[in-house]
């Protein structure tokens, strides 16, 4: 058995929400070839398995795994598909490392959500076939239902929310990566056009087109190929209820369990004193309070306040998506746990250019799989 | 420091039909439950649950995995669905098998359910587009058709006669007879039937293929400790192994599955075999087509290329022989609920290997077996041993 595995490579290609210039493939491969590079691997003689996170639907293709292992130099090694998000890739990734069978393995995640012309039906096909679809609820819709509930629930106002978009699309500003980068006001958020009452269009993410690759592997070989290995600390997923009748709809009780698992293999009791940063899910801007609250960082109905105090401003106590979030680099689809753990892997480096906090130690990455899901996943990474 | 010992403690499955009634949520379940009071354990005792399921579109559901979770088990608890196509269900234990060999978990549940029927008129239509959007969908290819190439190209290459290769398919079916969850099992049929049987696509006719089936298999894994604690009668995962080859499966010699060596050559690897004819005493390989079933074999090193026919003719493969083959009936005696078929030679290997098949029991108290899955574009090999 492996006891510690690190994140000795990083890659990414794309990051725009029109990429008509490259297919997935090639952008899977500039993101491959860029982290290999950065790990100084041979994936063809070094790395040992390979995970890649997709979706059939998302795709146009059926046993879309057909097609990943060329463009990532795979071919004829063990290399599977996960149905999850990336930092679900990750935790697998880091599952075959601690056996003691692989050293190194990498771990890749795309999106080409300008190719998908139907996305809201497919994202509505998603729901229960029996019980909700007769029902035509439109994804946005649902969201909609949630929010209002966490607001009622947590007195938050809608302001506050806003407050969350505010402070994202500003951070990112200073992320090259970034698509939705702006300095708006509350207001201006909230005059916007309404997506799914009380949700605006403003306060909803946007995709875009990206692929990453992450090289893992275990501490043995991460110390004798890498001069700054970031370590896995801890990883945790859960899936709560599948059904819309069944879940409670203000707070995130999967959230909470898969960040007890996590915090356990961290270490972590009190995770805002532990945590230097995090950068979690906003495909909604009241996703961000809400999952805040659910990772114990926060008590449930705070997570308002304090954004509005800039206690998650990249200058306050916990910057939180200090990279801009899916609010301000867009969102992709799968792929969207990697994007926010490659933030976290260079805050982490001290490369993270104009917008580098201040040596930080350890950082967070969560996730949520959108919906209709329950499903989440969390890792936590230190140097 | 050594590889944590993970073995299988308890397995259930419901029966493979053409038309299932239940939703897949129940289909999960039934099994899921089974395979709880197969070792008197309860939802609370399991830690994280692995999911397998092959392509959303025979449900038109997208994420079909989250779909299933709560059916599945994974209600408040880690859960994911991996993916290898047609090799899902031999791939869904090795998951589980990581999950624990890991030091993440010591008890999983590992659930794979298959519903082909939601598709109408005709699971077929899934496939047409599994197949390259540029270079290939626009010629339409059809799932049985490149099957019928692989078959061509496999007699061509050898020799081989229909005739013989259609005793597989007759050996399979007559071994599902005694299978209570079995959807083609036949104690009477023949080589003739199989060769008089409708053609689909030469030289694939009716009986050369496995049927369109829905249905759930699932198995308990469980860390050694707890393994012992549990049962008197763990069956070990003592190998495993799998390969992905090129997307590129035109530029592929389909007269021999190498990327099904590959996968067999870890599993063998990790378990210690060195001659595996002489060490693996039950042999599941995939047989969705009977002419699968022999390449396969050779694949996995248990006979010569193009020679794995003779096991069917001399008897080696037949279940008092010295080397039984599918004794669970197959994917053409029992089904092909596509993931469900993979995880169900599991579930036979390890009643088997535990003296409790039954009508199936292989005699001789076999000690060790093997149980591959193939899938993609003639692409992916996946491979487990079992041993007690």
């Amino acid at each position: 058995m492996n006891d510690q595995v690190a994140i000795i490579g990083v890659g990414w290609s794309g990051f725009k929400p029109f990429t008509p210039e490259v297919s997935y493939k090639e952008m899977m491969y500039s993101a491959a070839v860029r982290a290999y590079a950065d790990a100084g691997v041979d994936p063809r003689r070094d790395v040992e398995s390979f995970v890649t996170v997709a979706e059939d639907f998302h795709e146009g293709t059926s046993i879309f795994d057909e097609y990943t292992p060329d463009q990532l130099g795979a071919a004829l090694k063990p290399m599977h598909t996960i149905a999850g998000d990336g930092l679900h890739g990750l935790a697998t990734a880091a599952m075959l490392i601690k056996t003691g069978q692989f050293e190194i393995v990498a771990v890749e995640g795309h999106s080409k959500a300008s190719n998908i012309l139907t996305l809201p039906e497919v994202t509505a096909y998603a729901q229960d076939p029996v019980i909700n679809r007769p029902l035509r609820l439109n994804t946005h819709f649902v969201a909609g239902m949630e929010m209002n509930r966490y607001l009622y629930e947590s007195s938050t106002s809608h302001e506050q929310c806003a407050a969350v978009v505010v402070k994202n699309r500003r951070n990112a500003l200073w992320n090259p990566l970034a698509s939705f980068a702006a300095d708006l006001t509350i207001q201006e958020i909230l005059d916007g056009p309404v997506l799914a009452w009380p949700l605006t269009c403003r306060e909803s993410a946007q995709n875009v087109d990206g692929a990453v690759v992450f090289v893992l592997a275990s501490e043995q070989r991460a110390r004798s190929l890498c001069e700054k290995p970031v370590y896995i600390l801890g990883t945790g997923w859960c899936n709560g209820s599948a059904s819309l009748e069944s879940r409670p709809w203000a707070q995130l009780p999967y959230v909470e369990k898969a960040a007890r698992m996590a915090y356990q293999q961290a270490g972590i009791r009190e995770p805002l004193k532990a945590l230097d940063f995090v950068e979690v899910d906003d495909q909604y801007a009241y996703k961000e309070l809400q999952t805040l609250e659910a990772l114990g960082i926060f008590t449930f109905g705070q997570a308002a306040p304090l954004t509005e105090q800039g206690f998650t401003d990249p200058d306050g106590d916990l910057p939180v998506n200090v990279s801009g979030g899916s609010l301000g680099i867009g969102h992709l689809l799968d792929a969207t746990g990697l994007s926010r753990l490659l933030e976290v892997v260079l805050q982490l480096r001290g490369e993270a250019g104009a917008r580098q906090l201040i040596e930080p130690q350890i950082g967070l990455a969560q996730s949520w799989r959108g919906v209709p899901t329950t499903s989440t996943a969390i890792a936590i990474l230190g140097i | 420091m050594g590889m944590r010992k993970v073995a299988v403690i308890g397995a259930g499955m419901t029966r493979f039909v053409r038309r299932a009634l239940e939703t897949p949520k129940e289909l999960a379940w039934q099994a899921a439950h089974q395979a709880l009071q197969s070792c008197e354990l309860t939802m609370d005792d399991i830690e994280a649950v692995c999911l397998g399921t092959a392509p959303d579109s025979f449900d038109g559901l997208h994420m079909n995995g989250e779909y299933l979770s709560d059916g599945a088990g994974g209600w408040q608890k880690p859960y994911m669905r991996s993916y290898v196509g047609g090799g899902t269900g031999v791939f869904v234990p090795i998951q589980g098998w990581y999950h624990i060999a890991s030091g993440l978990f010591d008890v999983v549940l590992v659930v794979a359910e298959e519903k082909m029927s939601s598709f109408y008129p005709h699971a077929q239509a899934a496939f047409l587009t599994i197949f390259d959007h540029t270079t290939e969908r626009p010629l339409k290819p059809n799932l049985l058709w490149i099957f019928a190439l692989e078959m061509n190209r496999y007699m061509t290459t050898y020799g081989i006669s229909k005739a013989d290769i259609a005793r597989v398919s007759v050996q399979h079916k007559r071994n599902a007879a005694g299978h209570p969850a079995a959807l083609l099992g036949d104690s009477q049929i023949t080589v003739e039937d199989v060769l008089k049987s409708e053609v689909l696509a030469w030289p694939v006719q009716r009986y050369d293929v496995s049927p369109v089936s829905d249905g759930a298999v699932a198995i308990i894994m469980a860390a050694e400790h707890v393994a012992r604690r549990i049962t008197d009668k763990p069956v070990w995962i003592e190998g495993v192994g799998w390969s992905l080859d090129t997307a590129h499966w035109t530029n592929r010699d389909l007269a021999y599955p190498r990327y099904v060596e590959s996968a067999a050559r870890m599993a063998y690897e990790m378990a210690g075999i060195k001659e595996p004819k002489k060490e693996i005493h039950i042999a599941e390989p995939y047989d969705p087509f009977d002419y699968k079933a022999l390449h396969h074999l050779e694949g996995l090193q248990l006979a010569e290329r193009g020679e794995a026919v003779q096991l069917y003719i001399d008897g080696t493969a037949a279940r008092d022989g010295n080397m039984p083959v599918c004794p669970s009936g197959g994917l053409l005696g029992v089904g092909n609920p596509i993931a469900a078929a993979g995880l169900m030679k599991i579930a036979e290997l390890f009643w088997q290997l535990r003296g409790e098949a039954g009508e199936r029991q292989v005699p001789g108290h076999p000690r060790r077996g093997l149980a591959q899955a193939w899938g993609d574009l003639m692409q992916v090999g996946t491979v487990v041993i079992m041993g007690r």
